[in-house]
């Protein structure tokens, strides 16, 4: 009876408690400028998620240190997803309410999930090579920035990196690719592209699913070694990499035939793999490992230094880290965009960023003054482009780490555009969107 | 003294047949459903209703499904996420290939969708019971996540096979804000949760009961296993299905087959087991102590650690997280295996008795 | 042909590995009554505790010695597992005697979260790797008697190995030693074994232990195989059908359901996955379980379930 009572009581306080937790704090402080952090620091893409916020939030500590965008301080919060969709729209759902201005959700399933919430809280979403490929329309997608990448891009390029090897993507004829993939909207982006490849070119394209999350893949490999594709394209994310590795050696295919998207070339895919994994390439968006680049140095010397790390030193220029970074810097330059417009030394709206990362014109200069020399090349966005630059490159791991083995691809405009065109239009049908019109944009 | 129930006297058959026989627990539940659709409208915020309320009924719903079936007719089921998931896809479907299809059959339709599979793989239990049961239900599971990935036909052939609803209109009403989509829950988890309990009472309910407590006994009796097992899993699915479609229209509003994964059935199953099996009130008690919790630690582990002066990472406080969930789950299992409905049904012992413990 | 037989022996040796776990869910389930739904998180925490600690022994002592620091890894991890085993028991199933299966089975998803947390908190969430020196190259066998040979991976074959001598040793354990022996007879009937003076709380924590040792053993296998991480617990849905197909009572069952399991999905993912889009090994498993259970309600070797009126 005691423990009852007393479980009753838990029950109540808990209760009473909650309604108090519950009511969202004050909106964060008016001089400065918030930025929810939805993160996956635990779960099974733990390994993945962690250094990715880790330079999310060196980041904008950099800018804090340097005295934040045009003299506004940024403030931030993490929220845990776990990669889930419902928990992703919990968080985005608590962030918002004190005064988010832009979301990152880093999981396509969210992407997807906030693209229909978005537009009605006049918040922007920065997809940095992940999310919806068509949302790269930015006349029907107001509210979606897949910067630099998205899959389509990563998909047509890697035909190009494979075509070259043959000496042009016409001499891929009756080659055979198999795409082993990460069987979640995420995987099936590339789908349609490649489809797409494989009838301009005439090769096969061998379709082999993973279950989530991607540790049982002795069938597929099994298949793969069966049927002899002369190349895999690996689309994966978290342990199913490293697990696709470790079969592709346990059955003897050829590393240096596996290409991976931008997602499955990073350090905790292959770390484990170590020498097993030598020869594999995988493109890159843009950047790569960077340890020599001017901003980690600043993130070293004015971030870690002080004491203020978020995650361990050595990761600091790691793959994801820089992904990481990257994305961070791409929403802040979206704000410092929309103060040029609406008042430096303001803390800017929502809808203001959007503005400003619908006219993002980050060229050479810029970015090498911000310590990105090397890094990445300009982007620049439009009202029809809020991709802004289509650049990759392809590293490959060398049993140590990753070094660059190609130079600069771009994905084929002439195939992608009226893919996304028609993908788009088939959306604004569904939902029944305007597109925007030239004086739309304009505003 | 408080909860003083002499001096109502039954002078009708009609009145000894009320959901209700006390008035106070009429009145305390029909202010309740007042104060859930006046009240609560102007109390919260768009981030309660959006992340909270919407959440908690919906899957009050499904765990009323679950109930049914595993509280009532004691079929274990780990299977719920799939029906959530038939119940939102089917609906999805008739949405988008009939012409002027209205959203609100459009769901029913879904829940009669899963109530038809539900029926397939509640044949299963007509062999095995129990924990074999379970792990058959989990064959459902695998099965759905697995259709709903790899057939293009259920997903209108999207390419990531992750679907979106258009609006969501019902009868002319356009529902567009946070507080109409939860008076449109609300009005779902209220007529089924009163369905429910009307059927608990009745006839089909008490076959159900019969057939949990012991089937042997209930077969001598002259109830049909067959049809009491059958019953029980299309009435649960059909409640399941129409939550999934709620789940996908009006919570999530694009979804892909992980928003229905084994996780959820899991989840599902532990509401019931916590909540109170056997007990309607025990679903939303369960659904709340669900919903809530992890929300709740989330943000009062760093408020506490404020307090002392430490700041908790997030990875932090999702491991708390993980370990204060599990030991609350494995604490109110120890101390009171009937659930929170047992819980709550003390109280109101206590408060009959009060001040006066005995 | 050479092709078909290596897909049947991929099957056979992930069949065996499946077993393992399974084996874990068996054993519990016989001397407790209890259906372990934290086997999976028992081989994460088993296998995070022996990556860390082979890695933090070689840290602290300098050296680079691979034995050393496996020797020590294993010992940590056998003693972390000790302290799951005493702890469930002693402040878990102690209390739980005599309660329904549905509940027990709740009480040990809560423990799986618990381990969960706790293993992540103490041992980190990021990939860590064993390495027992398990060869990772294949070799190319029976070339003169098959065109193009058969491809065995000799990592899958050493642990398909270990897992036979682990699951030999527990047969001899629970059919010859008086532990054993003590072990079933608490399972059949807790009270009778009581009162002819079995202790029953021993019996459970000795049980756990096994189960934690068994889960070692799984964690090593598969951490060594494919990195520690998160998606360890994942395995204990895979064994489930296993464990349902062969009986939750029955130590040869969890084998050779094992064994069946895994060249049935293998076979079916290669031969049947093309035609349907693939994928689908996992519900075949599964539906293979559920098509023996409306045949045999209490699997291929469990005992027969009698309902007493």
């Amino acid at each position: 009876m005691k423990f009852r009572s007393l479980a009753l009581a838990a029950a109540i306080a808990s209760v009473g408690l909650s309604s108090a937790v519950f009511t969202p704090a004050a909106h964060a402080q008016a001089a400065e400028q918030y930025f929810p952090i939805l993160v996956y620091r635990t779960g099974a893409y733990a390994a993945n998620g962690n250094p990715w916020a880790n330079g999310y939030v060196d980041y904008l500590k950099l800018v804090n240190a340097k005295g934040g965008i045009n003299g506004v301080k940024v403030s931030f919060e993490e929220c845990e997803t776990g990669y889930a969709t419902d928990r992703g729209v919990e968080c985005y759902e608590r962030l918002k309410g004190k005064g988010a201005t832009v979301f990152q959700p880093l999981s396509t399933g969210i992407t997807f999930a906030l693209t229909e919430k978005a537009p009605v809280d006049k918040i922007p979403l920065i997809t940095a090579g992940y999310g919806r490929s068509e949302s790269q329309d930015g006349s029907v997608f107001t509210w979606n920035f897949p910067l630099l990448g998205t899959y389509w891009v990563a998909a047509d390029v890697a035909i190009q990196h494979i075509g070259k090897a043959y000496g042009g993507v016409d001499n891929l004829k009756g080659k055979k690719i198999a795409l082993v993939y990460h069987d979640s909207p995420f995987g099936k982006e590339p789908i349609p592209l490649l489809q797409e490849r494989a009838k301009m070119h005439g090769f096969d394209l061998q379709l082999l699913p993973v279950a989530h999350p991607g540790v049982e893949q002795k069938a597929t490999w099994l298949q793969i070694r069966r049927d002899r594709p002369d190349h895999v394209l690996l689309w994966g994310w978290g342990v199913m990499n490293s697990t696709s590795l470790k079969e592709a050696q346990a059955t003897g295919y050829p590393r240096d035939k596996m290409l991976g998207v931008w997602w499955a070339g990073a350090e905790p895919d292959v770390k484990d793999v170590g020498a097993g994994a030598k020869g594999y390439s995988a493109l890159t968006l843009q950047h790569g490992a960077e340890p020599n680049s001017k901003v980690v140095k600043d993130i070293l010397a004015m971030v870690h230094d002080k004491g203020q790390g978020t995650g361990p030193k050595d990761e600091v220029g790691s793959v994801l880290y820089m992904r990481g970074l990257i994305s961070a810097m791409l929403g802040v330059e979206g704000v410092a965009a929309a103060q040029e417009r609406y008042g430096k030394g303001k803390v800017m709206t929502g809808e203001q960023v959007r503005w400003g990362l619908e006219n993002l014109n980050l060229d050479q200069d810029k970015l090498d003054g911000m310590g990105f020399a090397g890094v990445m090349r300009p982007v620049q966005t439009s009202c029809t482009d809020h991709m802004g630059a289509s650049w990759v490159r392809v590293h490959t791991w060398d049993g140590n780490k990753w070094e660059f083995s190609s130079d600069w691809y771009q994905a084929d405009d002439k195939v992608l555009r009226p893919m996304v065109l028609d993908a788009a239009s088939k959306y604004a049908a569904e939902k029944n969107i305007q597109r925007r019109t030239a004086e739309q944009c304009a505003q | 003294m408080i909860y003083r129930e002499n001096g109502q006297f039954k002078t009708s058959y009609l009145a000894d047949q009320q959901i209700f026989t006390i008035a106070q627990d009429k009145w305390f539940v029909l202010g309740l459903i007042a104060f859930a659709a006046i009240g609560v409208p102007f109390l919260a915020d768009e981030y309660l209703f959006r992340a909270v309320l919407i959440p908690f009924l919906v899957l009050a719903l499904a765990a009323l499904g679950v109930n049914l079936l595993v509280g009532y007719c004691g079929q274990i089921t780990l299977g719920a996420g799939a029906f959530m998931a038939i119940g939102a896809y089917a609906a999805y479907n008739f949405m988008v290939r009939v012409d002027g299809m209205p959203l609100v059959l459009a769901m029913l339709l879904g829940g009669v969708a899963a109530a038809g599979f539900g029926i397939l793989f509640g044949i299963p239990s007509l062999r095995v019971r129990g924990l074999y049961l379970a792990v058959a239900t989990l064959a459902a599971q695998f099965l759905c996540d697995w259709a709903f990935l790899r057939i293009g036909w259920f997903t209108n052939n999207s390419a990531s096979g992750s679907v979106s609803v258009a609006k969501l209109e019902a009868f002319g009403w356009v529902i567009n804000t946070p507080v109409e989509k939860y008076l449109f829950c609300l009005i779902f988890v209220v007529v089924f949760a009163l369905l429910a309990k009307n059927m608990t009472r009745a006839s089909i309910g008490r076959q159900w009961m019969a057939i949990r407590d012991m089937d042997v006994a209930a077969e001598v009796i002259g109830i049909r296993p067959m049809y009491a097992k059958l019953s029980a899993f299309a009435v649960s699915s059909f409640f399941i299905g129409v939550a999934g479609a709620l789940w996908g229209f009006v919570h999530l509003g694009s979804w892909e087959p992980a928003a229905f994964s084994v996780d959820r059935s899991f989840q599902l199953l532990f509401m019931v087991i916590i909540g109170g099996m056997g007990s309607i009130m025990g679903s939303f008690f369960g659904a709340a102590f669900i919903v809530i919790l992890p929300i709740f630690l989330n943000q009062f582990l760093p408020f506490l650690g404020g307090l002392v002066g430490v700041t908790v990472s997030t990875a932090g406080i999702s491991h708390a997280e993980f370990i204060i969930f599990g030991s609350l789950i494995i604490f109110f299992l120890i101390v009171e295996p009937h659930g929170l409905a047992r819980l709550w049904s003390i109280a109101k012992q206590k408060l009959r008795l009060w001040p006066f413990p005995h | 042909m050479g092709f078909f037989i290596e897909t049947m022996l991929g099957g056979l040796m992930t069949g065996m590995l499946y077993s393992l776990v399974a084996l874990g869910f068996v054993l519990i389930f016989k001397a407790s009554g209890v259906f372990n739904f934290a086997q999976g998180a028992m081989v994460l925490v088993a296998a995070l505790a022996m990556a860390r600690f082979s890695e933090w022994s070689n840290a602290a002592l300098g050296g680079d010695s691979l034995f050393l620091a496996n020797v020590i890894g294993i010992i940590g991890a056998g003693i972390v597992m000790f302290a799951v085993a005493w702890t469930v028991e002693r402040f878990v199933l102690r209390k739980l005697v005599n309660q329904e299966g549905a509940t027990l089975l709740m009480v040990t998803l809560g423990i799986a979260y618990v381990l969960e947390g706790l293993g992540q908190t103490f041992f980190g969430s990021e990939i860590y790797s064993i390495n027992v020196g398990m060869p990772k190259d294949p070799v190319i066998m029976f070339e003169g008697l098959i065109e193009g040979g058969v491809m065995i991976n000799k990592e899958d074959f050493i642990a398909a190995l270990l897992a036979a001598v682990l699951v030999g040793g527990l047969t001899v354990f629970f059919q010859k030693t008086s532990v054993g022996r003590a072990l079933r007879a608490v399972a059949d009937d807790h009270q009778a074994a009581q009162s002819v003076g079995i202790p029953l709380n021993k019996t459970w924590v000795i049980v756990w232990c096994v189960a934690g040792l068994v889960a070692l053993v799984a964690g090593i296998i598969w951490g060594s195989k494919m990195g520690v991480q998160f998606s360890l617990v994942t395995v204990a849905l895979r064994a489930l059908p296993v464990v349902i197909l062969g009986g939750l009572t029955s130590v040869p069952g969890a084998i050779v359901g094992g064994l069946i399991i895994g060249v049935g999905e293998k076979l079916s993912e290669v031969y049947l996955g093309p035609y349907v889009g693939g994928g689908i090994e996992i519900w075949f498993a599964y539906v293979m379980a559920l098509i023996v259970l409306l045949f045999r309600p209490q699997g291929l070797f469990g005992e027969k379930i009698i309902n007493r009126v």
